[in-house]
């Protein structure tokens, strides 16, 4: 029975770390770059929750509806200016400029609010759980959390696939010179795809502040998840993203099971099998490498 | 960037050199501050000797990170993994009785060893996923050596066989492992980038897939740069921990080395040898100067690094060089036209 709980919450966190990773997924996917600083945006839609929402007169369990927008919006804002210049030098140069923005972020935080824990405040929900048997409790947060995180990929599928905006994003990430020829502007295509890609992970960032506690460093670490998901699922596929999120949290729940101290690192153990033996990723085109 | 100086022109003769002016003055220059840096620790005071002893292990890191980003296009990090792996390989070989000055170059080569297979892995990633994977691979670094009960596990361990030196051998000492650790360091790029795989780099850098399909070995290249890269980290995690002397798995194996590695040669000037030396001084100047504000000065300088990124790629150094057109240690070559002989 411990190893079926080990099963249970291993999907769970699964789904945090696919919602987390799949902004991720689709900026590399359109833009071939990758925001070094997506998990310290997380944390930062986090903290926004935590400090912003009560001025707003906002609980902090809707404070989404108010910090979602936001982000999305920054998303636009920065990928219009910072990212875009350093787009235009090279690729090279967003994943200096991104890793700068990260360590900036990160330390300002620390100097802001020094290292504790913050957490989003949730009331009761936290401790509720379903108590399925004596050692099996599902948490109706973390159930709520992969819940939406299936939401989220399902609305992000069908957006890329049947809206007109989806399909000039997927024409961008196809052949951005054929589809800026084709007459679509591909700068703002690029700060869509950023505004979705920060929305996701500003919602990821604050469900982990309702799981649990977010620190200025949460970000680099829950990156490495998320980006351990997206290779272990295979670059370039949103539902493998889904399934390496699940795999990586069955791996560090049973690596916790057997140690405490193991949980990260059969984690990453997990990962650095999958890229040996199957560099693609479980559900990942050979073609995504190139 | 093929520098065959025998080969016909169309225009006359070209005149290719590597220096722009007399290299005699580059020896005299780089020879006299050399000497006086080896005599510092007997000149200058004690904090002073200290300060330079940090600067010279981030310039080492700094010197690697810009072989690794500047020359061969790899953005890691990660590198931290290579200084805590260098920090714990000199704890090790002096719990088990060795005179830690000594496993400075055995540290060095155990990252080399740890690094070459670890490419098999990593290579397999390109661009941003390359990035990150160097940075999982620092984690589970520091989460394998934080399990070791041998070597104190999470809470470290105190690093052995310095304590039959007396205060001031010890600091003299240790600045002078610091010292010549970066020395050979600045002196191995150097030379390695004159070198045969110095073209390959540049020729992968300025065209890669010509330069494969012209039979340059880019990917040996790279595991080549990759290899020397860990094990400059290496013994500069190796000083590190000699300089410490408390080795501590959180602290050899912080990002923020990567961070202060990254910045100061960006700042200094990506792709010159130079770079990360200025980049390095200037890093000094400014955390001293704001040493009271806590993690202040890596905001500052991550911001400046940030701004220097998208608007002077080549940084403070490559600027200077464009201006003036100075070297004071080349490695590519200069070519004009005609018989331009100034």
């Amino acid at each position: 029975m411990i190893w079926v709980n080990v099963l249970i919450q291993g999907i769970l966190v699964g789904g945090f770390y696919a919602l987390f990773a799949c902004g991720l997924s689709l900026m590399f996917g359109v833009m071939k770059v990758i925001n070094l600083a997506h998990g310290d945006v997380a944390v930062v839609a986090g903290y926004t929750a935590v400090f912003l929402a009560p001025q707003l007169h906002v609980a902090e369990v809707w404070s989404f509806i108010v910090v979602v927008p936001i982000f999305a919006v920054a998303g636009y804002v920065i990928q219009r200016t910072l990212i875009q210049k350093s787009i235009d030098r090279d690729p090279f140069t967003t994943l200096l400029v991104t890793f700068g923005f990260s360590v900036v972020i990160e330390n300002l935080l620390l100097a802001i609010y020094s290292a504790n824990g913050q957490s989003v405040n949730i009331g009761s929900l936290i401790g509720d759980s379903i108590h399925v048997s004596n050692v099996i409790y599902v948490s109706y947060i973390s159930l709520t959390v992969l819940i939406v995180a299936i939401v989220v990929l399902g609305a992000l599928q069908l957006f890329l696939s049947k809206t007109g905006t989806g399909r000039l994003i997927r024409a961008v990430a196809d052949d951005r010179e054929a589809a800026q020829l084709s007459g679509a502007n591909y700068r703002h295509i690029f700060g869509i795809a950023a505004a979705i890609a920060f929305a996701t992970v500003a919602l990821a960032g604050i469900a982990y502040g309702m799981m649990t506690e977010i620190a200025p460093t949460s970000g680099g670490i829950n990156l490495l998840y998320a980006f351990e998901s997206v290779v272990i699922g295979g670059i370039g596929s949103l539902w493998g993203t889904l399934v390496g999120g699940v795999l990586l949290g069955i791996a560090q729940q049973v690596g916790a099971q057997i140690n405490p101290e193991y949980q990260v690192l059969a984690g990453n153990l997990l990962f650095l099998i999958i890229l040996g033996v199957r560099p693609h990723g479980l559900f990942g085109k050979k073609s995504a490498f190139s | 960037m093929s520098a065959n100086p025998s080969s016909p022109s169309p225009s006359g003769s070209f005149d290719i050199r590597r220096s722009t002016h007399s290299p005699l003055l580059n020896v005299i220059g780089l020879g006299a501050l050399v000497v006086l840096l080896s005599a510092a620790p007997w000149i200058v005071s004690q904090s002073l000797a200290s300060i330079l002893m940090n600067f010279f292990i981030l310039v080492t890191m700094a010197t690697m990170w810009n072989l690794l980003a500047g020359y061969a296009g790899m953005v890691s990090i990660g590198q931290q993994a290579f200084v805590g792996l260098g920090a714990y390989a000199t704890l090790y070989f002096a719990i088990k009785g060795m005179n830690p000055f000594v496993t400075i170059p055995l540290a060095a080569l155990v990252c080399g060893a740890i690094a070459f297979p670890v490419t098999f892995l990593l290579f397999r990633l390109r661009g941003g996923y390359f990035s990150i994977a160097t940075w999982v691979i620092a984690d589970t670094a520091l989460l394998i050596i934080g399990t070791i009960a041998f070597f104190g596990g999470g809470t470290g361990h105190l690093l052995p066989g310095l304590s039959n030196l007396s205060p001031t051998a010890l600091t003299d000492a240790e600045y002078l492992a610091t010292w010549i650790v970066a020395f050979f360091a600045i002196l191995g790029t150097y030379l390695l980038l004159r070198s045969r795989l110095g073209l390959v780099l540049a020729s992968m850098r300025d065209n890669e897939i010509a330069a494969r399909s012209s039979g340059a070995r880019v990917t040996s290249a790279r595991r080549m740069v990759f290899v020397v890269a860990a094990a400059g980290c290496g013994a500069a995690g190796s000083v590190l921990a000699i300089s410490q002397p408390f080795v501590q798995p959180n602290s050899v194996f912080s990002l923020q080395w990567a961070a202060e590695m990254i910045f100061v040669t960006m700042i200094g000037g990506l792709g010159t040898i130079e770079g990360p030396i200025v980049g390095s001084i200037i890093f000094f100047v400014l955390q001293q100067s704001l040493q009271q504000q806590g993690a202040w000065y890596l905001i500052i300088f991550g911001t400046v690094a940030m701004v220097v990124a998208i608007w002077q790629p080549r940084g403070l150094w490559g600027a200077f060089r464009q201006r003036f057109h100075v070297e004071l240690l080349p490695v590519g070559h200069w070519v004009r036209e005609g018989n331009a002989d100034t």
